[in-house]
């Protein structure tokens, strides 16, 4: 386990801006605890100091995750959000889609929302911008990226793909064994 | 008790005393090379002879003489280095004594073959002025270099061929490879004169007479390293070169990586990351391009809203003001 490099909390930071803007501020800097980013075999944990504390004295080969797996860094170092920070990026989202009932299923399963799909969207949200995806009860199932803008959304066919899956609470189900 | 007293007492007048030291001869004082020279004639009797004697009397000399200079030290004008608590360092005058030589004096060169020829036939150097004047441009130009008298030799468009040359003979090929020769053969006349010199035992350094020939990329970085560091500060403070990497040198030569340790300063990890989200931030563009035109589009889609509810309106009440006319027209008409 060790902290992240200038390069590395660079790219974790810019990933996590993408869904929560400038409400990192919010995680970095948090006024019941002091919270940081470790790494550990490529992937990045977001672990309270007390918890980091404990889990220093656990030998490397042993521990198997200190705190919340944020995502990891793949191969060629690049970042990759995983489910399990949807705990934290939920609160803080910038731009949110909300999905109808009948196609919540299908985006635990792991496919895109169709427009047919959507139930509302963030007004002011860009092509490309990641949200997150949350259930008409406001419960939050995944996160994706828009596919489309919100005044394209309103003008495209029904079929027409308007956020790309990322990740869902499916997972936990899917790929427990991968999952930290 | 009064008798330790005494001796006491006694020790301190004769330490008192032996600060003061009697000499016929005053010393002479180099004071900026830390020297005092005694002319003051030893009793010759007492020297003669290698004994404990002669060696008390030259330690007593010693003394007598390492007091005189130590006492002349102390009344330089001295300062405290360091600020207040440092300590007291006297202010040297510069030295007089000359120092003789360490080494023996370095011998002259041998003449070149080129100077022992002009002083056989008594040639001597004719001062040549920097400038000559230039007919054609009309002006002072240089004698030799950037923008020389008589023009640019490369660009010389002309090469007269000479009564006594082969006609079929290239000029210009003819003058720049006899220029290469010229060259060519005064590089040689130089090393041999300094083969010559550094031979005869003159102080010329040999290192041009044995080149390495161009040095490869990685010798020459590994030598710029080994420069950076070779100063007081390890090259801590050293300028950067223009292409030279942002990052300081590893000490074990790029093998291992080094992080920061895993417990350190917490609050100053945080306040770094702040600072690093602080950056990104503000180096977002100011406009971006599709909410721009979303924006836009949302002003059109507002614009034809409104028009489109104005137009029906209108023409609505239009519409039948004109359509009334119009028929009551077709019926009279």
């Amino acid at each position: 386990m060790r902290p992240l490099t200038e390069a590395e909390t660079r790219a974790v930071f810019e990933k996590l801006g993408k869904y929560i803007g400038e409400n990192i501020q919010l995680l970095v800097d948090r006024p019941d605890g002091t919270y940081c980013f470790r790494l550990h075999r490529d992937r990045v944990y977001y672990l309270s100091e007390k918890l980091l504390k404990l889990a220093a004295s656990v030998p490397r080969e042993s521990l198997v995750a200190p705190g919340t797996c944020f995502g990891k860094f793949t191969k060629t170092q690049k970042f990759r959000l995983s489910v399990t920070a949807l705990d934290f990026l939920a609160p803080y989202a910038k731009y949110k889609v909300w999905v109808k009932p009948g196609s919540e299923q299908s985006f635990l399963y792991g496919n895109h929302v169709l427009k047919s799909g959507l139930g509302r969207i963030t007004e002011n949200t860009a092509q490309y911008q990641g949200v997150v995806v949350y259930s008409m009860a406001d419960v939050p199932l995944g996160f994706g990226v828009a596919a489309k803008s919100t005044q394209e959304c309103r003008k495209v066919d029904p079929l027409a793909i308007v956020v790309f899956h990322q990740a869902d609470v499916g997972e936990y189900v899917r790929n427990e064994d991968t999952l930290t | 008790v009064e008798a330790v007293l005494a001796a006491a007492e006694e020790q301190e007048a004769e330490k008192r005393r032996s600060i003061t030291v009697e000499k016929e001869l005053e010393l002479e004082y180099d004071l900026g090379n830390l020297l005092a020279v005694d002319r003051n004639p030893p009793p010759a009797a007492a020297l003669r002879g290698a004994g404990p004697q002669r060696e008390a009397l030259l330690r007593a000399l010693a003394r007598d003489n390492t007091q005189l200079l130590v006492s002349r030290l102390w009344e330089l004008p001295a300062e405290r280095a360091g600020g207040a608590g440092g300590p007291l360092v006297a202010q040297l005058p510069e030295p007089t004594f000359r120092l003789p030589r360490e080494k023996p004096p370095p011998k002259p060169r041998p003449p070149t073959r080129w100077e022992q020829f002009a002083r056989l036939k008594g040639i001597r150097r004719k001062k040549k002025t920097s400038l000559v004047w230039d007919e054609q441009a009309k002006e002072w130009r240089r004698r030799w270099g950037y923008r020389r008298a008589g023009g640019d030799p490369s660009r010389a468009w002309l090469a007269e061929v000479p009564a006594s040359a082969d006609p079929e003979e290239d000029q210009f090929a003819r003058l720049r490879r006899e220029k290469r020769e010229r060259v060519a053969r005064n590089e040689l006349n130089r090393l041999r004169n300094l083969a010559r010199a550094h031979r005869a035992g003159s102080a010329v350094p040999a290192a041009p007479l044995h080149p390495t020939g161009h040095q490869d990329r990685d010798e020459l970085r590994r030598v710029a390293r080994v420069a950076r560091v070779s100063t007081a500060s390890l090259g801590r403070f050293q300028p950067r070169l223009p292409k030279e990497s942002a990052e300081p040198p590893s000490r074990s030569g790029g093998k291992k990586r080094r992080f920061e340790p895993l417990l350190g300063n917490l609050a100053a990890e945080r306040s770094r990351q702040l600072e690093l989200l602080r950056d990104m931030g503000s180096k977002k563009p100011v406009l971006d391009i599709t909410r721009a035109v979303n924006k836009q589009l949302r002003q059109e889609e507002a614009e034809a809203a409104a028009n489109k509810g104005k137009k029906q309106s209108k023409r609505g009440k239009r519409g039948r003001r004109q359509q009334r006319p119009g028929r009551s027209g077709k019926k009279s008409g």
